[in-house]
């Protein structure tokens, strides 16, 4: 019901974006020189002549049966453009989540374990001085040293190889802006992780499992984990929105022809119906994570959802 | 050995401080980190600075040295100066846009957790649907089709943007002391629920209010680098720390200081601002709200 109400709020957002540019969105998106066909087709696409709340549902109409319209520079439409792009977004998401979570569960384990400890002290303020530092900063420095200064092949700016072609290539070309994106998870990840394994581990039933003599690494993983890992995935979940705005920073600066990338593209070139159809998607996208991580959340944990 | 292991955890629990952590050294250097930083934004028309925008071509791509104390960039103009000057387009977005987020977000959070019922219910219905749309996207979005671009735009964009982010904050934090006990006898006493609000709520929530304002701004200003890099902030050559950076990024191989001194401004910035709001929580030992 939530989820009806939230994409229904998108689908107006999206919608309107075309009626806040200045002057007739034909003519703005066509350009003056645009012949009647082109117009004809936009005027049948947006449902121009007909005023505004209908417009919206000739729109929606359109939308629903998968038709985003004609992007008027490449003159390919906008589903086929996203759906080209889309994979690499995912692909960049999976691949710095699994370096995040591989990274953020064990340190943090090790933190809740001697909280105020050196080791703890030490992560601690790293992981502090990690949050200041926006994604945009962090590519340019890995970009000087790693592809420049050090000269590592495949991981500059547009080198980008599609999975599909060569493999270890991709991995390559891929592997800085997944470990930009998995720096920023795991600043958050471990911070999450770490505040609520110490509340979790002052809990009765580890000190009962600690009195039947368990390893610390059986109570770690068994006892304290489960309970634990619930912050964890709404971290995650909540995380996922500026996953893919990260995302789009680094692939324009490292030209990966992504979501990121061809939305700006489509911003420099006034391709507003790329723009639309991208936002549109995105937004829906990180609606229906959100929904599934609340989904596995109350798998984990049913006490959650007896609340 | 079950009693063992609750005296060693009493032990960590007697470890922990009982009274408010102190804010320390650190704090202050911080404190006096961001102000020099305000102040050089505010006065950067005022202060013996060269002209961000004059180009020089006998200096381009230049080192640090007496007479350009951070180098030049690719068209010779002071790096120093457009860095003091670019902090004037972080600073003011981060400031306005959380004015406009804390001015209409806080006095509703504070209203619909004071009064809670019909009116929290469905307000806070509808900040949770705004919160679900990344509102990252959304101003990328909106940025986009809403041209020409202007700082004021920007400012708004934003700070509507972070409206329900700062009313469910406020929300939590005037829940957990609206149902204190001194709360209950100043309405036993017949206070005024404007007296209430002002005086029993206001100063309460103060404290992680002021903490996740100054975490807000730190955000926005992120927020703004990333618009600026995407080239979605004022327009060139107008500097601001996110477009000198995005510029940076076409000549690295032959200028790393125009690269590096953006970004540390911006780091620096965004450190102090970080740790001056942790500490405040820490200090007034709020329990962390999730953010």
């Amino acid at each position: 019901m939530l989820l009806v109400g939230i994409v229904f709020v998108i689908s107006i957002g999206s919608f309107y974006l075309i009626h806040l540019l200045p002057g007739n969105p034909a003519t703005v998106i066509l350009g003056f020189g645009a012949t009647p066909e082109a117009k004809a087709i936009l005027y049948k696409q947006l449902g121009l002549s007909k005023p505004i709340y209908l417009q919206y549902f000739v729109w929606l109409g359109n939308v629903v049966r998968g038709n985003l319209g004609v992007s008027f520079i490449s003159q390919t439409t906008v589903s086929s453009v996203i759906r080209s792009a889309l994979p690499i977004d995912v692909e960049i998401i999976i691949l710095s989540q699994i370096l995040a979570f591989a990274a953020a569960i064990p340190t943090a384990m090790r933190s809740a374990r001697k909280p105020d400890g050196i080791l703890d002290r030490f992560l601690g303020a790293s992981s502090f001085t990690l949050l200041s530092i926006p994604p945009y900063i962090l590519i340019v420095v890995l970009v000087l040293f790693i592809s420049i200064k050090l000269g590592v092949s495949a991981t500059g700016p547009s080198a980008y190889v599609s999975l599909g072609t060569d493999w270890i290539t991709n991995l390559e070309s891929l592997s800085l802006p997944a470990f930009t994106l998995a720096i920023g998870s795991y600043v958050v990840y471990y911070r999450v992780l770490r505040s609520d394994l110490i509340a979790t581990l002052q809990e009765e039933f580890i000190t009962m499992a600690r009195s039947k003599g368990l390893s610390q690494r059986r109570i770690m993983w068994r006892h304290a984990f489960r309970p634990s890992s619930v912050a964890l995935l709404g971290a995650a979940s909540v995380n996922i929105g500026g996953l893919l705005a990260a995302g789009f920073i680094v692939q324009y600066l490292l030209q990966i022809p992504g979501l990121g990338y061809t939305l700006i593209l489509a911003i420099n070139e006034s391709d507003f119906l790329v723009v639309q159809g991208i936002v549109l998607t995105v937004s829906v996208l990180v609606v229906a994570i959100n929904f599934l991580f609340d989904f596995i959340i109350n798998m984990v944990d049913p006490r959650i959802s007896r609340e | 050995m079950s009693n063992f292991s609750s005296l060693e955890e009493a032990a960590v629990l007697v470890e922990k401080p009982e009274k408010s952590e102190p804010l320390g050294l650190f704090f202050w250097i911080c404190v006096g980190w961001v102000g020099l930083n305000v102040f050089g934004a505010i006065f950067a028309n005022v202060l013996p600075l060269q002209s961000p925008l004059t180009e020089s071509f006998n200096a381009i791509n230049a080192g640090p040295s007496l007479h350009h104390l951070l180098g030049t960039d690719d068209l010779g103009r002071d790096i120093f100066s457009r860095v003091v000057y670019g902090s004037r387009v972080s600073i003011t977005v981060g400031i306005g846009a959380i004015l406009i987020g804390y001015g209409i977000g806080a006095p509703l959070g504070m209203l619909a957790a004071y009064r809670r019922g019909r009116f929290d219910a469905i307000l806070t219905a509808v900040m949770y649907l705004l919160l679900a749309f990344p509102a990252i996207i959304a101003t990328i979005a909106v940025l986009s089709f809403w041209t020409p671009r202007s700082l004021l735009k920007i400012i708004i964009v934003i700070g509507i943007a972070s409206i329900p982010l700062v009313y469910r904050v406020i929300r939590t934090a005037t829940l957990n002391v609206a149902t204190k006990d001194y709360v209950v006898a100043a309405k036993v006493q017949g206070a005024t629920d404007r007296r209430i609000l002002m005086k029993e709520l206001l100063p309460n929530i103060f404290p992680i209010a002021l903490s996740f304002f100054l975490i807000g701004v730190a955000t926005i200003i992120v927020l703004e680098g990333a618009l600026a890099f995407l080239g979605l902030s004022v327009n060139p050559p107008t500097p601001s720390w996110g477009n000198m950076i995005n510029e940076a990024r076409t000549v690295l191989s032959q200028n790393i200081w125009l690269a590096l001194f953006p970004s540390l401004a911006l780091c620096l910035f965004l450190i102090g601002l970080n740790f001056i709001g942790d500490r405040i929580r820490a200090h007034f030992d709020v329990t962390e709200v999730k953010l």
